[in-house]
């Protein structure tokens, strides 16, 4: 697995740390260095407080190489109350529950691991705030 | 800059290939393109495939396919850009063309597949994906094609059995197309009633997983008609990209890169949608024929599955896509269908569709998309 | 006796609990392995979700530590620097070797100058990290401490701890006076080497010595260490609003209370182990949290663990202000929020088929 990868997500993926753009404030997620609004340069780390809503979502039953033992899972895109949108599972729900508009939260969870001998990847998930 | 023709379509059938090799499928489409140009040797070989990497352990697929094909020396490259990895190939290939710098050039797109488990194609396709940001958190293209669906179906009021025409008119053109992988009719019911992969996609909605390669053979307009009588003209081939994840769309439900594309592509042929006569899609999923039918100007925002409710995507209604099967019906072979789609546009202008010929075809677009709408290609091809 | 009452005055600045929303009722396990007929310890237990472990446990029970701690006089920004240390007890950290604490001091963004360790003591892994917390605080080695005791318990398929071992836990902010909502008056730690329960290396599942983990283990070092505080403190049962002794079960606290002098009354807030099961170095941290969700300023609390092996700290509590939970879920919430599953989905979570 990669190691150095994860590690250097790490901020992101367990505190949801974006940016802000210095020029027109917007908050930015995942990081980019360059704002998607304004095309200025854009490196103002800024710390997403976790909470928004499920824009649209689904449950899958084929789970990708790594992902099996949680299948079948809900992911979503949710809309941050700062504005950006985030891709992630949904946790502490049951798929039938789910609607498009639904608050929820971030929490930190295991995503993945590699085997049983392998490191334990953790990152962002959300469920119902 | 040259004008460009096809002078030579070669494809092999689309399936289960469990006795050939990655390498084999690429020869045979090469070599049935070779000999329908009547033609022994090109300058030059662009391979489009996406992942023979993950699927098949294998890179450097330019020198493989040209060495396996007896064309050793000759210039060839892979081109990688996920589903629309085979219409990249063919764009390099008017590249160099139209630019003078080759004459023949043979664009193969090819794609092994079934070699592996299900999970580990699962895998391979979602690095078309964002890899820190989607594939990262478990995201299949089924469930990211799936988001947007959902999403559409939202905002719209459209039902999921809205969405059957887009299945039950690739499968129906695919009876009649001796390459393609299911020559069966579904019925609506059907669709209906199939098990979710990624709710609300379910295997009807999605394209299956195949192997298969197919090929065009590329030169000056003015050399073409000494290797054919029906050679194809490449009015437009245009190229467009987007955000690689759907979290980072300006807007969820617009394919802006498959719109700058087709933009792109109608200037560059100076024609607008209601000259197409056919438009072979990307249907790699059945939202994607209806985002892309309305990124392509065909059909109103939001009106792209009514487009398909009104009939007017079947052979005889006003834009008829997937003549041949689409990559539903006919399989999708994910870097290879871009060629495919090039191959069956150019046998409806040839009029070599057979019972699927779309009257008085003239004008032909074909669209590659590569991701969830990352990467496109566009290709306007005319009837001379 | 070594008493422990720290030279510079501490207290609880914030705390925070966690419990995963699954229950696995006992009649399930019972039903398998008994067709029915083994009585049950306790009526339900918590189990982690597929992505759950100690390590996610504690991160949420940390925030909401962090987020009952901060207020007007103290943002989450300046507190996350001054977290001179980040230690989780558990007897299940996620690694044999790899730390826990710095995984869940990045979370809440103590990194990176801080301390961050894990402890181990079976069931008092947590109380004793507490219990270091109190001393790093008080002696000025830093301005803040988190400890933390959290576990995802295991028990062997078929075994008597298979319906008691659960998952949850609870996070301590050990800070200086003026921020607290709790003081700490004194503290006391009791152990010897009694081998009731252990874990070999290597091995999925602890074993135990039956019912000798009863009197010699469980009931004499919480006796010991609780007579020795009050002793010390001079303080007498009928003094403290509140007990919370660890709880392997629902009949070993209760019993272990009255006979030093406590009654339901005192025991009841802080008994979760029928909701929750045995949250092993979670166990009376977690029933802490509940007590504090409701006690008022002036009532004082007796805080009692025990750890295989064995030991038992104890803990001289008295509150000072009501916290501002400032989002952080209360515990009973935590224990309202439940999904009932069934055995086989049990073992599922639990991880016991192989898939690759």
């Amino acid at each position: 697995m990669e190691v150095a990868r994860f590690w250097r997500t790490n901020k992101q993926r367990y505190q949801l740390v974006g940016e802000e753009c210095p020029h027109c404030k917007g908050k930015i997620f995942p990081p980019r260095d360059i704002c998607p609004t304004c095309d200025k340069e854009a490196k103002v780390p800024y710390v997403f407080s976790g909470k928004g809503e499920v824009f649209s979502f689904s449950t899958l039953h084929q789970a990708p190489a790594g992902f099996e033992r949680y299948a079948p899972y809900t992911v979503a895109l949710v809309k941050l109350s700062e504005g950006p949108m985030v891709t992630a599972q949904l946790t502490d729900v049951d798929a039938s529950d789910v609607k498009i508009g639904m608050p929820v939260e971030m929490v930190t969870r295991v995503l993945r691991e590699d085997g049983e001998r392998g490191m334990l990847v953790y990152g962002y998930k959300f469920r119902p705030a | 800059m040259r004008d460009v023709s096809i002078i030579g379509i070669g494809q092999t059938i689309v399936g289960e290939h469990w006795d050939k090799s990655l390498r084999e499928l690429g020869y045979y489409a090469l070599a049935a393109a070779l000999k329908d140009a009547k033609l022994a040797r090109v300058d030059a070989l662009y391979v489009g495939n996406a992942h023979s990497g993950a699927l098949s352990n294998q890179e450097n697929v330019g020198a493989m396919i040209a060495d396996f094909a007896g064309l050793r020396g000759v210039e060839a490259l892979k081109i990688e850009a996920a589903g629309a990895s085979a219409a990249a190939a063919m764009r390099l290939g008017y590249i160099a063309v139209a630019g003078g710098l080759c004459d023949f050039v043979a664009c193969v797109g090819v794609e092994k597949m079934t070699d592996q488990q299900p999970s580990t194609q699962e895998s391979a396709l979602a690095m078309s994906a964002d890899g820190d940001y989607e594939a990262m958190q478990g995201l299949t293209t089924v469930s990211l094609n799936a988001l947007l669906m959902r999403r559409y179906m939202h905002e719209y009021g459209y039902t999921k059995a809205d969405f059957a025409p887009f299945a039950v008119n690739a499968h129906a053109n695919a009876i009649n197309n001796p390459f393609a992988m299911y020559r069966m009719n579904i019925s609506p019911k059907q669709f209906a009633e199939a098990k979710p992969l990624a709710d609300p996609i379910s295997m009807f909605d999605s394209s299956p997983v195949a192997d298969g390669a197919a090929c065009v053979i590329l030169a000056p307009s003015a050399l073409a008609k000494e290797f054919t009588d029906r050679p194809v003209r490449v009015r437009a081939s245009a190229v467009a990209t987007d955000t690689v994840g759907l979290h980072d769309r300006r807007d969820l439900l617009s394919l802006d890169g498959a719109a700058w594309s087709a933009q792109k592509a109608f200037a560059a042929a100076g024609v607008n949608p209601s000259d197409i006569d056919l438009f072979e899609l990307h249907d790699g999923f059945t939202i994607m024929s209806a985002l892309s039918l309305e990124a392509a100007g065909f059909a109103a925002r939001g009106k792209g599955v009514d487009l398909a409710l009104n009939g007017e995507i079947r052979l005889g209604g006003r834009i008829p896509i997937t003549t041949m099967g689409g990559m539903k019906a006919r399989g999708n072979p994910a870097g290879a269908s871009g060629l495919y789609q090039i191959v069956e546009a150019v046998q409806q202008l040839r009029g070599e569709a057979g019972a699927n010929q779309v009257a008085n075809a003239r004008l032909a677009m074909t669209q590659n998309i590569g991701g969830s709408g990352a990467t496109v290609v566009t290709s306007i091809l005319e009837r001379i | 006796m070594s008493f422990m009452k720290p030279s510079k005055p501490v207290g609880i600045v914030g705390y925070g609990s966690y419990v995963p929303r699954y229950r696995l009722p006992g009649e399930e396990v019972s039903e398998l392995w008994t067709e029915g007929n083994a009585g049950l310890p306790v009526r339900e237990k918590s189990v982690p979700g597929l992505d759950e472990d100690v390590v996610t446990m504690s991160i949420e029970a940390a925030r909401n530590a962090m987020k009952r701690a901060t207020g007007a006089h103290l943002t989450a920004e300046n507190l996350q620097q001054k977290i001179g240390a980040v230690w989780v007890g558990s007897e299940s950290h996620p690694y044999a070797v790899k730390p826990t604490s710095t995984i869940v001091a990045e979370a809440i963004g103590a990194t990176p100058f801080t301390q961050a360790a894990d402890w181990q003591f079976a069931c008092k892994a947590g109380t004793e990290a507490f219990q270091a917390a109190i001393g790093f605080v008080s002696s000025g080695m830093a301005k803040y401490a988190m400890a933390i005791g959290m576990d995802a318990a295991q028990g062997r398929p078929g075994d008597a701890l298979e319906y008691t071992a659960g998952a949850g836990g609870a996070a301590y902010l050990i800070g200086p006076i003026e921020d607290a909502l709790v003081e700490i008056e004194g503290s006391l730690s009791y152990v010897t080497d009694t081998p009731d329960f252990w874990r070999r290396q290597y091995e999925k599942f602890p074993e135990h010595a039956g019912r000798f983990t009863g009197e010699p283990a469980y009931f004499g070092h919480i006796m010991s260490s609780a007579n020795a505080l009050m002793e010390a403190m001079t303080l007498k049962p009928s003094d403290f609003n509140y007990a919370v002794f660890h709880q392997p079960n629902a009949k070993f606290p209760l019993k272990v209370g009255g006979e030093l002098g406590f009654s339901k009354k005192q025991m009841e807030p802080g008994m979760l182990v029928n909701d929750i099961g045995n949250t092993y170095a979670g166990s009376c941290m977690i029933g802490l949290t509940a007590v504090l969700d409701m006690a008022q300023p002036g009532e004082r609390i007796l805080v009692t663990s025990f750890g295989s092996g064995a030991g038992s700290d104890s803990f001289c509590l008295r509150v000072l202000r009501k916290p501002e939970h400032n989002g952080a879920v209360k515990t009973r919430d935590y224990v309202a929020r439940r999904k009932v599953i069934d055995y086989a989905q049990y073992t599922r979570m639990k991880g016991y088929y192989k898939l690759n």
